[in-house]
C-alpha cells in the first residue's frame, strides 16, 4: 500500500496533509471565536462572517480529514454528500420559511 | 418493579378485545401446534428466521405484510360498520376512545407494517436478481431490518391486549399526543413501534442503495437498469432522506412525554406546528416511497404482457427521478390551513401541481406500451389496468386538493380520506398485488391461481368504488374525518353504500386468501409448475435463473450488453443458463441469529420503556449493544460454496428445463 | 472476453468485501447528517422561545466551548495519525494514537456533561423552555454520537490487542470509525457556530 490508495479509491492522506488541515481548522475556529468575542463587527455582519467561516471549515475538514476529492472512484460518495447537503438546505430553509410565515400570520411570536 | 403495568391494563372487560384475543390465541396455538407436530422448528429457525438470503427475507416480509393487511383491514371493517350504524342517536358499538384507537391503529399498521413491509419484501425478492447480484451488500443488516419491522408490528399488536393504543390518529399530532392530554401508554406504544420500525426501514434504504450502486452485474450501466430497480433506487434515496426526519419528529415528541421538554407543548414556548412541518417532511416523501416501486412493478408487468419493450424507458427514468426530487418540496400542502401566508401556500401548491406532470408522463408511457402491443389479459394485467383508471382519478382529486383555496374547504374532511385511499389502494396496493402475482413463481417455482386472482381483482375494484366514491360525496357535504357518530340524515345513505363497498372488498380479501391456498394446493399440477424459470417470457435478468433461484442466484454472474438483458439474450440466442460453464467457488454469507436477537432485545427495550419498567428497558439496551459487539467479534461470517455443489444444483435445474421443453 | 472475466472477478471479490462496507457506512452517515439537519432546523425555529427563561447569552460559556472545540480538533488529527499507522500495518502505533483519541474524546464528553449538569443545577434544564429543550437535544445528540464513537473505539482497541497485523475487515472497521469521528467534527463546527456563537452575538 505504498501509494496510499486502497482498492476502493479511498486515499488515506499523510501526516503533512493532516497537519495542513489542522492548522487551517485552528485558524478558522480562532477567527470565528475572535470575531464574536471581540465584537468587531455589527451583529448581522458577525452572523454572516461566522457562517462563512463555518462553511469554509467544513470544506477544509472534508478535503483534509475525510479525503474527499473529485476522482471517479469517489463519484458516488461525493454525489451522496451533495444530495444530502441539498436535502438539508431544503429542510432547514423550508422549515424556517414555513414557521416564520406562520408565526407572523398567527402572531404567535 | 413493573412501572405503570398493573392488572387493570388488561382489557378483559371489553368483549371485542377478549374475542379477538381468543381468536388470535387459537390461531397462534394452531400454528405453533402444527409446526411442533411436523417437527419443523429446527427447519424454521435454521432456514428462515436466521436466514440472510434476500429471497427468504423477502418472503417473510410479505407474510408479515399480509398479516398486517388482515389486522388493518379488520379495523377498516369496524370503522365502516360503526359509521353505518352510529346515526341519529344510535351510539354504534364502538365507544369513542375505542373508535379512536381503531382509526389510529388502522393508519399506522397499513402504512408502516402493511405497505412498507410489502414494499421491502418485493425489493428484497426482486432487486438483487434483477441486477445480477448474488446477494445484497449487507446480508446481516438485511435480516436485522426485517426483525426490527416485525417486532415493531408485534408491539402494536401487544397493545391490543396489554394497555391501549394511541388515540391520536396515525401521525399522533401534538398537543393531543402530549402527556397532558394523553397520559396513557397508547402514544408510547405508537412512538416505540414507529421508531423501531423506522430503524429497520432506514437500514433497508442504506443497504439497497449500496447494493444498487456497487453490485450491479458487469455491463449494467445506469441506463441499462430495469425500471423496477430504478424505482427502488429512487425509493431508497427518499427513505434515506425522509426517515431520519421522522426519527427526529417522533424522538422530540418522546422527549416531550418522557422528559418534560417543550418542543410541541402548549406552554414553555413549544410549537405544535413545527411537528406538522417535520412529520410531513417525512410524510410526503413517504407516499412516493410507497408508490414508486408500484410504478416500477407496473412498468415491468405492462411490457411483459404487452410483448414489447417499455415505451419511453428514458422518460420513465427521468420521470421517476424528478418525482423523487419534487416530492421533497411539497410537504406543506398537508397543512395549508395551519396559518401560513400566501407565500408558503402558493409555493407548495404549485410544486404539488408540478409533480402531477411526471406522473402523467408515466401513465401515458404505460398506455403507449400497451398500444399496438399483443396484450395478454392475464390476472396480473387486470390489476395494472384497474390501477391506471383508479389512480388517475385519485391523482386528479389530489390536484384539486393542491389548490390552497379549495383545500381550505376540503381540509380534514372525508374528501381527503377518499383521495388518499384512492391513490394508495388504487396505486400502491394494486401495484403490490400485481407484483406479487407477477413475481410469485420466481419466489416459489409455481404460479398463482389466475381464476381466483381475477375474482379478487373484481371484488377489490368494484368494492373500492362503492366504498370510497360515497366518501368523496360526504366529504363535499362537510363530514369531517375521525367522526365517531353523526346525526345528518343526508350522510347516512352514502355511508351505508360505503359499508357495502367495504363488504365487497372483504370478499376480495377472502378471494386473495383463497387464491394463495388454491395456488399452494395445486402447486404440482403441470400447468402451474414453473420449470423454466421464465413463465411469462419476460425481459429482465431475474427470469434468467431458475424458479425458485438457487441460494447463490446465478452460478455465473451474467454480463449485460443491453437494456432488458434477458430479452436481448433470448433474441440473440445466447443460452445464459447452459450447464458446464466455468464455475468458481461462490462467496456467500452465513446465516446468523444476531438479527433475530437484536430484534428481540429491541422489543424488550420498547416494551420496558412503554411501561416505564426501566430495568427491563436497560436489559434490552444492554442486550442490543452486547449482540452488536459479539457480532463484530465474530470472524466466521462467510464461506465458499464448492464447485461440486454448484454443479449439482445447476445440473438438476438443467434436467428440469429439459423435462419442461420435452413436455412442450 | 478477458475484460468480462476480470470484471466478473472484481465483482465477486473486491467489491463484495471492502468497498461496500466503507461506502455503505458513508451513506449511513449521510442519513445521520439529515438527523442533525432536522435538529438544526428545530433549533433555528426555537432559538428565541425562551418562555421567560434564560437566553443563550446568559447560560453559554464560550471559553468552555473553545476548549471543547480544541479537544475535538486535536482528536481528529490523532485519529488521522492512527489511520496512517494502520495502513502501514504498525499496530501498536495505531493503538497508541487511538488511545490518545479515546482520552481526548473522554475529555470532551466530561466537559459537556459538566456544562449540562451546571445548567440543570441552576434550574436551566431542558424542561425550562423550548429554546433549552432544543439546545439540550441538539448538543446532547452530538454527545450521544461521541459516546457511541468512544464505545466503538474501545471495542476496536480490545479487538486489536496483541495483534501484529490488521486484516482487511479490521482496516474497514477502522476506516468507518474514522469517517464517523471526522463527521462528528463537522457537526461540531455547525454546533459551535450556529448554536453557541450565534446565541451570544
Amino acid at each position: 500500500m505504498a501509494d496510499h490508495v486502497s482498492s476502493s479509491g479511498e486515499s488515506h492522506g499523510s501526516v503533512g496533509s493532516y497537519l495542513t488541515g489542522f492548522v487551517l481548522a485552528v485558524i478558522l475556529t480562532v477567527a470565528a471565536f475572535g470575531i464574536v468575542m471581540s465584537h468587531a463587527m455589527s451583529p448581522s455582519g458577525t452572523v454572516g462572517a461566522i457562517a462563512l467561516l463555518a462553511v469554509i471549515q467544513i470544506v477544509v475538514h472534508l478535503v483534509y480529514f475525510l479525503h474527499m476529492n473529485g476522482s471517479s472512484a469517489q463519484r458516488w460518495n461525493v454525489m451522496a454528500f451533495v444530495f444530502t447537503v441539498l436535502s438539508v438546505i431544503v429542510l432547514v430553509a423550508g422549515t424556517i420559511f414555513i414557521m416564520h410565515d406562520t408565526s407572523i400570520n398567527m402572531m404567535s411570536r | 418493579m413493573l412501572g405503570k403495568l398493573t392488572l387493570s391494563a388488561i382489557p378483559y372487560d371489553v368483549p371485542i378485545l377478549v374475542g379477538t384475543f381468543i381468536g388470535a390465541a387459537i390461531a397462534g396455538l394452531a400454528v405453533v401446534g402444527l409446526i411442533t407436530y411436523y417437527g419443523k422448528w429446527g427447519y424454521l429457525w435454521r432456514e428462515w428466521l436466521t436466514s440472510v438470503d434476500h429471497k427468504r427475507i423477502g418472503v417473510m416480509y410479505i407474510v408479515v405484510a399480509l398479516v398486517a393487511l388482515f389486522r388493518g383491514f379488520a379495523d377498516a371493517i369496524m370503522m365502516r360498520s360503526q359509521l353505518a350504524l352510529a346515526y341519529a342517536g344510535n351510539p354504534g358499538y364502538l365507544p369513542p376512545h375505542h373508535y379512536d384507537q381503531i382509526f389510529s391503529a388502522h393508519g399506522t399498521i397499513m402504512i408502516f407494517f402493511m405497505a412498507m413491509a410489502f414494499m421491502q419484501g418485493l425489493m428484497n425478492i426482486v432487486v438483487p436478481l434483477q441486477i445480477g447480484a448474488r446477494d445484497v451488500a449487507f446480508p446481516f443488516v438485511n435480516t436485522l431490518s426485517f426483525w426490527m419491522t416485525t417486532i415493531s408490528f408485534l408491539l402494536v399488536n401487544v397493545s391490543l391486549f396489554i394497555g391501549e393504543f394511541s388515540q391520536c390518529g396515525w401521525l399522533a399530532y401534538p398537543p393531543l399526543s402530549e402527556q397532558q392530554f394523553s397520559p396513557g401508554v397508547g402514544v408510547d406504544y405508537y412512538i416505540w413501534a414507529v421508531q423501531l420500525s423506522g430503524v429497520g426501514t432506514l437500514l433497508t434504504g442504506v443497504n439497497f442503495f449500496t447494493t444498487i450502486v456497487k453490485m450491479r452485474a458487469p455491463g449494467m450501466t445506469y441506463m441499462r437498469m430495469p425500471v423496477f430497480t430504478w424505482t427502488i433506487f429512487c425509493t431508497t434515496v427518499l427513505i434515506m432522506v425522509a426517515f431520519p426526519i421522522l426519527t427526529v419528529a417522533i424522538a422530540l415528541l418522546g422527549l416531550d412525554r418522557y422528559l418534560g421538554m417543550h418542543f410541541f407543548t402548549n406552554d414553555g414556548g413549544g410549537n405544535q406546528m413545527l411537528y406538522l412541518s417535520l412529520i410531513w417532511g417525512w410524510g410526503h416523501p413517504e407516499v412516493y416511497i410507497l408508490v414508486l416501486p408500484a410504478f416500477g412493478a407496473f412498468s415491468e408487468i405492462t411490457q411483459t404482457f404487452s410483448r414489447k419493450p417499455l415505451f419511453g424507458y428514458k422518460t420513465m427514468v427521468y420521470a421517476t427521478a424528478s418525482i423523487m426530487v419534487l416530492s421533497l418540496l411539497v410537504w406543506a400542502h398537508h397543512f395549508f390551513t395551519m396559518g401560513a401566508g400566501p407565500n408558503v401556500n402558493t409555493f407548495f401548491g404549485i410544486m404539488t401541481m408540478v409533480i402531477a406532470v411526471p406522473t402523467g408522463v408515466k401513465i401515458f408511457n404505460w398506455l403507449f406500451t400497451m398500444y399496438k402491443g399483443r396484450v395478454e389479459f392475464h390476472a396480473t394485467m387486470y390489476w395494472v389496468i384497474g390501477f391506471m383508471i383508479t389512480f388517475s382519478i385519485g391523482g386528479m382529486t389530489g390536484v384539486m386538493l393542491a389548490i390552497p383555496a379549495a383545500d381550505f374547504v376540503l381540509h380534514n374532511s372525508l374528501f381527503v380520506i377518499a383521495h388518499f385511499h384512492n391513490v394508495i389502494i388504487g396505486g400502491v396496493y394494486f401495484g403490490y398485488v400485481a407484483a406479487m402475482n407477477f413475481w410469485f413463481p420466481k419466489a416459489f417455482g409455481f404460479k398463482m391461481n389466475e381464476a381466483w386472482g381475477k375474482r379478487a381483482f373484481w371484488f377489490w375494484l368494484v368494492g373500492f368504488y362503492f366504498a370510497f366514491m360515497p366518501i368523496y360525496v360526504v366529504g363535499f357535504e362537510g363530514m369531517t374525518r375521525r367522526m365517531n357518530h353523526y346525526d345528518n340524515p343526508e350522510w347516512h345513505p352514502w355511508l351505508l353504500i360505503s359499508a357495502f363497498g367495504a363488504a365487497l372488498i372483504a370478499l376480495g380479501v377472502v378471494c386473495q386468501l383463497t387464491q394463495i391456498y388454491v395456488s399452494i394446493r395445486d402447486r404440482n399440477l403441470a400447468e402451474n409448475r414453473d420449470l423454466t424459470g421464465d413463465p411469462w417470457n419476460a425481459r429482465t435478468l431475474e427470469w434468467s435463473t431458475s424458479s425458485p433461484p438457487p441460494f447463490y442466484n446465478f452460478a455465473i454472474v451474467p454480463t449485460v450488453h443491453e437494456l432488458d438483458a434477458f430479452a436481448h439474450d433470448k433474441e440473440a440466442g445466447i443460452d445464459t443458463r447452459k450447464v458446464g460453464g466455468d464455475y468458481k467457488p461462490i462467496h456467500m454469507p452465513k446465516n446468523t441469529a444476531c438479527g433475530f436477537l437484536i430484534g428481540a432485545f429491541s422489543f424488550v427495550l420498547g416494551f420496558g420503556a412503554i411501561w416505564y419498567i426501566w430495568w427491563l428497558a436497560a436489559v434490552g439496551l444492554i442486550g442490543i449493544i452486547a449482540t452488536v459487539i459479539a457480532r463484530s467479534a465474530d470472524n466466521d461470517v462467510d464461506y465458499y460454496v464448492p464447485v461440486s455443489e454448484i454443479v449439482r444444483i445447476e445440473q438438476e435445474h438443467s434436467r428440469n428445463l429439459m423435462a419442461a421443453q420435452a413436455a412442450e | 472476453m478477458a475484460q468480462n472475466i476480470t470484471a466478473d472477478a472484481a465483482h465477486g471479490h473486491d467489491e463484495h468485501h471492502e468497498s461496500p462496507v466503507v461506502f455503505g457506512f458513508w451513506v449511513y452517515l449521510m442519513t445521520d447528517c439529515i438527523i442533525f439537519g432536522s435538529l438544526f432546523a428545530v433549533f433555528a425555529v426555537m432559538r428565541n422561545q425562551f418562555a421567560g427563561g434564560p437566553t443563550g447569552h446568559e447560560v453559554f460559556e464560550l471559553s468552555g466551548v473553545g476548549i471543547e472545540t480544541a479537544i475535538l480538533l486535536l482528536s481528529s488529527i490523532t485519529y488521522g495519525f492512527g489511520m496512517i499507522a494502520a495502513h502501514d500495518n504498525k499496530v501498536s502505533t495505531m493503538r497508541t494514537w487511538l488511545g490518545v483519541t479515546f482520552l481526548l474524546g473522554l475529555g470532551f464528553l466530561f466537559m459537556e456533561i459538566r456544562e449540562f449538569s451546571h445548567m440543570i443545577a441552576e434550574g436551566n434544564g431542558p424542561d425550562r423552555s423550548a429554546f433549552l429543550s432544543s439546545f439540550f437535544t441538539l448538543v446532547g445528540t452530538h454527545g450521544l454520537h461521541v459516546t457511541c464513537g468512544l464505545l466503538w473505539m474501545a471495542v476496536l482497541l480490545f479487538q486489536t490487542a496483541g495483534k501484529t497485523e490488521l486484516n482487511e475487515r479490521m482496516i474497514g472497521k477502522l476506516t468507518c470509525l474514522s469517517l464517523f469521528w471526522h463527521f462528528l467534527d463537522i457537526v461540531w463546527i455547525c454546533v459551535f457556530t450556529f448554536v453557541y456563537l450565534m446565541s451570544v452575538i
